[in-house]
């Protein structure tokens, strides 16, 4: 009964959808302002329909119902309570589920603080995002519906991966979708400001703090997608460019290009074109991430499984809003020309550079992802790996660290180089003082990591700098900049050094051995097997002392689920300031009781994921700067509705 | 032929990714870590041999080992795997007259976009202000 | 349509290619790896034979053309095409010949036992070094190798009439002046 309820809402949902996508956008176009009123109804019927929908999805995993088929897919009655949760949205159809719940959730949230825009406007921008909430309900309902029954109800279900049983798949895929889905409002507030026929800095200027806060869930959800595979995979990495990784990669990067021109073009009547056709980028980029984690298309260890059909389904989505955006574009390509004056020595130029260099970025990792498909196309295969993706990125945010103190110590429109330079001397100075001391204390680093120090010790003195010598109201927006910048040099100085001064060792350990590594002796104590929750674990035992006082006590484990073929590795961490210590446990060498380890340093890991968390709540906090709707205010006071409805 | 993969699933046994290899130098400790990291393991989801517990990952990282022990150096031990499986067995794609585009376009595109933008600038930099100037008369905002 | 319209296009063509190529990419099995081999050499090989006390070199298959027919017990494709693999051997084209990969003696034998041996005869690549050399990812496999020693064909996957039809026998008529 629940699970048609559910089909019930979710049919609902598209038919709202679909209303929401036609009603206000007819009303602009013949100008009814009946027809336009209707929109933030709509957008909160649309949430509230999808919402009880998705909430029925949950509640059929927690009454493990296993006669409806996605229930009985991925779980079974051995499993936790908060698994059986988090696993509605472990595979295919109820992560889609979750994505349109998510979109459903932007748009409300976009009716609800656009108090201060015209009708017209907002019924534009709802229009378009119930255009994308509609393709994406007809998807979920047509070819991946949740609710479907498997009549008879198995007695037991079969199990969620093992490896999705984690905190990880709790928080993860919730916050990257927020980030994901978030990048729908930027490209709807172009798509509603190109419908109008111009694009003036109203519209840019709404369009910020939305693009901030999308692009700080993104950032958050990667920075817990790469943390969960470091410590879940038993293999000490955190970043591979695994083509699904790289999905979530490149509307951040176009996301960060777009907060930076945005920057000028706000303030400037320049490369407003641009920004448009980066805030078309993200989302499309978005959408094409969730098609090649579903169709199949890339060979991924995060892929759900891959079906021809759903991925010609989404592949069409895409090329209808992506398509029709950027057809919508060039129409209007006449009115988004360039115009308004700087200098090329300014500020504006700066932030420029750097969207060039995001951007750049950002057409490199789709270049490399899509290679080995197009060369395919040929009848050869060819991998494009972390080689290729790290020194090519390595190469491209060098110059970026490098200019990014300039950036924001030049005036904006004109300026001259020497004047800045002689400014930033000071902190020049202190710069090369503390790349130098932590060159001595961290030696031999080689030359990528020595760049990466000084760029992150770079970034870092002149944004304290920066504060210190502040003239003016520090604003929540110049806050949330210096706060992400300095996220920016933490994360470098951590990925310099995890990278280039991390240590591993593959060892053969009986119990009662010692192994001496980088000062830290390591007893292994042995393996025992013990009974968890739903597995069988083998649990090694290791104590770690320094200088003779124990520093930690770890436990790795090999888990053994009943359902699943293949063993877990479960690694051990001891997590630390300065270094992670890991240990993992291979397989049983000898009948002494002997096993096969693996033992890891990681120096400054924690910084990587750390300089990620500041970046994103910079990001948040900028957004959240009052000024966004203190002008838009001003705006309607003074009557310029009447002059921006196009 | 999808059924294929019942039988390369089959390959991917119980059999543990870490191997307790001996080697004369920690050179060659260093060479055969990079190399198994930069290896592809051919019957996975996009792993590297180092990370696999596939049968043939385990097979492959003997040979690794073994090569490594016979003095060969990087470039010879992943010359001779490409000569046996192809160029998809590497994560690092060789840099040929086909591949070339994977660093000579973006390149290209860093260069145009400068190009565009260095131009624009330099059209635009005398006309008037914008009607966005008024609204933010504070021109020393950071932002 | 001005220039500046035309120029603002580019996006969207570019935009379209891609889609192109993605929907091209749709359906294909990403799993199939072409052979690195072909129209190289036989990898230099000497191997136990499964059936008596002889040992099989390049030497032993001069002159021949043959299928090399990569199998194992714990395969169950190889039983699959087992039938076909059979077939093949009783109209006597080119003679079949087996490696028995990564698999145990006993075993192997048993398998034929049961369910019929096609093979004049069958190496044993127990470790799968061999198959290294070989470039065999999984089973079954099979090769085409012509009487100059030169590897003209690989199938992955198992032998249907479809592949024999279209892709072996027109090899076998192109090289068959190769047998001596």
């Amino acid at each position: 009964m629940l699970a048609e309820i559910g089909q019930f809402t979710l049919a609902f949902g598209m038919l709202l959808a679909s209303l929401l996508a036609a009603l206000p956008l007819y009303g602009y176009f013949s100008n009814n302002e009946k027809f336009m009123h209707t929109a933030r109804p709509l957008a909160y019927l649309q949430l509230i329909f999808l919402l009880v929908s998705f909430l029925i999805l949950v509640a059929l995993f927690i009454s493990q119902d296993f006669s409806v088929a996605y229930v009985w897919r991925n779980s079974n009655l051995a499993l936790p309570l908060r698994y059986r949760i988090s696993a509605t949205w472990g595979a295919h159809e109820g992560s889609m589920l979750l994505w349109l719940v998510i979109q459903t959730i932007w748009t409300a949230a976009v009716a609800f603080y656009s108090k201060s825009l015209s009708r017209s406007q907002v019924a534009r921008v709802l229009s378009v995002l119930g255009i994308i909430s509609l393709g994406f309900t007809a998807f979920v309902f047509f070819t991946s519906n949740p609710f479907l029954r498997s009549i008879p109800a198995p007695f037991d279900g079969n199990d969620l991966n093992p490896l999705l049983q984690d905190v990880g798949l709790i928080i993860h895929p919730p916050i990257l979708y927020m980030g994901y889905v978030g990048m729908s409002v930027p490209f709807a507030i172009s798509i509603a400001a190109l419908l109008g026929g111009k694009i003036d800095e109203t519209w840019i200027r709404w369009s910020r703090p939305w693009t901030n806060a999308a692009w700080g869930f993104l950032t958050f959800g990667i920075v817990l997608g790469s943390w969960w595979a470091y410590y879940e995979l038993g293999w000490g990495g955190w970043w591979f460019w695994d083509p699904v990784e790289n999905a979530s990669f490149l509307p951040w990067l176009a996301g960060t290009a777009l907060i930076h021109v945005q920057a000028v073009s706000e303030k400037r009547n320049a490369f407003r074109g641009w920004t448009v056709l980066l805030a078309i980028l993200g989302f499309s980029l978005s959408v094409l991430g969730t098609f090649l984690v579903r169709s199949g298309v890339l060979t991924s260890v995060h892929a759900f499984a891959s079906d021809p059909k759903r991925g010609v389904f989404v592949l069409t989505l895409l090329a209808i809003y992506a398509g029709g955006a950027l057809f919508l574009y060039a129409l209007r390509a006449n009115k988004l020309k360039s115009q308004g004056g700087f200098q090329l020595s300014s500020r504006e130029t700066l932030l420029l550079a750097n969207s060039i260099i995001f951007s750049v970025a950002c057409f490199m990792v789709l270049l490399g992802t899509l290679f080995p498909l197009f060369f395919e196309a040929f009848g050869k295969k060819i991998s494009v790996g972390p080689p290729y993706f790290g020194s090519m990125f390595f190469m491209m945010m060098m110059p970026m660290a490098v200019l990014l103190p300039l950036g924001m110590y030049y005036r904006w429109q004109k300026d001259e180089l020497t004047r800045v330079l002689k400014q930033l001397l000071p902190s020049l100075v202190i710069t090369l003082v503390l790349a130098v001391v932590v060159w001595f204390f961290f030696k031999p680093l080689n030359l990528k990591a020595s760049l990466g120090v000084f760029g992150g010790a770079w970034v870092f003195v002149t944004a304290m700098f920066y504060l210190k010598d502040y003239k003016g109201k520090l604003t929540r927006a110049v806050w949330g900049m210096q706060i992400a910048h300095i996220g920016v040099a933490i994360y470098l100085f951590g990925v310099s050094m995890t990278e280039h001064t991390d240590f591993e060792i593959d060892s053969l350990m009986n119990p009662g051995e010692v192994k001496m590594v980088q000062g830290y002796a390591i007893e292994f104590k042995g393996v025992e097997v013990k009974q968890i929750e739903n597995y069988r674990a083998s649990q090694g035992h290791f104590v770690v002392s320094k200088n003779g006082k124990i520093v930690a006590e770890m436990n790795p484990q090999k888990r053994y689920y009943p359902k699943r073929g293949n063993p877990m590795t479960e690694a051990a961490i001891d997590p630390g300031f300065s270094r992670d210590l890991y240990i993992s446990l291979g397989e049983q060498i000898n009948d002494q009781g002997g096993w096969a380890v693996r033992i890891y340093i990681k120096p400054f890991i924690r910084w990587m994921w750390g300089g990620g968390i500041l970046m994103m709540l910079g990001g948040f906090w900028a957004a959240s700067d009052r000024r966004y709707f203190r002008h838009a205010k001003l705006l309607k006071q003074k009557n310029i509705d009447k002059y921006l409805k196009a | 032929m999808k059924n294929i993969i019942y039988a390369l699933l089959l390959l991917a046994n119980s059999v543990f990714a870490i191997d307790i290899h001996e080697f004369k130098t920690e050179q060659q400790r260093l060479d055969y870590q990079q190399l198994t990291e930069e290896l592809r393991c051919l019957v996975c989801q996009n792993q590297n041999i180092a990370d696999s517990d596939a049968g043939l990952a385990k097979d492959l990282r003997n040979e690794v080992a073994k090569l490594v022990k016979q003095d060969m150096n990087q470039t010879q031990i992943t010359d001779y795997l490409v000569e046996r499986y192809g160029d998809f067995v590497r994560y690092d794609p060789p840099m040929r007259a086909d591949t070339i585009v994977l660093w000579a376009l973006p390149l290209f595109v860093l260069l145009l976009a400068a190009f565009i933008v260095i131009r624009t600038i330099k059209k635009n930099a005398n006309s008037p202000h914008s009607q966005a100037n008024t609204i933010t008369n504070n021109t020393n905002e950071a932002d | 349509m001005n220039k500046t319209v035309l120029k603002a296009l580019i996006p969207l063509v570019l935009f379209l290619s891609l889609v192109f190529l993605l929907y091209n990419g749709l359906g294909k099995d990403t799993r199939l790896l072409p052979s690195a081999l072909i129209n190289k050499p036989v990898p230099t090989f000497s191997l136990p034979s499964l059936l008596n006390n002889k040992t099989l070199s390049n030497e032993s298959f001069k002159g021949q053309m043959y299928l090399l027919n990569v199998w194992a017990s714990w395969c169950p494709n190889c039983r699959v095409e087992h039938p076909m693999v059979t077939e093949f051997a009783r109209q006597n084209i080119i003679p079949v010949y087996g490696l028995n990969y990564k698999d145990d003696d006993a075993t192997a034998k048993a398998w034929l036992n049961q369910f019929g041996n096609p093979y004049s005869d069958i190496l044993v690549d127990s470790k799968g070094l061999v198959g290294i050399d070989f470039g065999v990812y999984g089973a079954p496999e099979t090769f085409l190798i012509d009487g100059d020693g030169i590897i003209r064909h690989k199938i992955v996957g198992e032998l249907n009439p479809q592949n024999i039809q279209n892709e072996l026998l027109p090899l076998i008529e192109k090289y068959k002046n190769t047998i001596k």
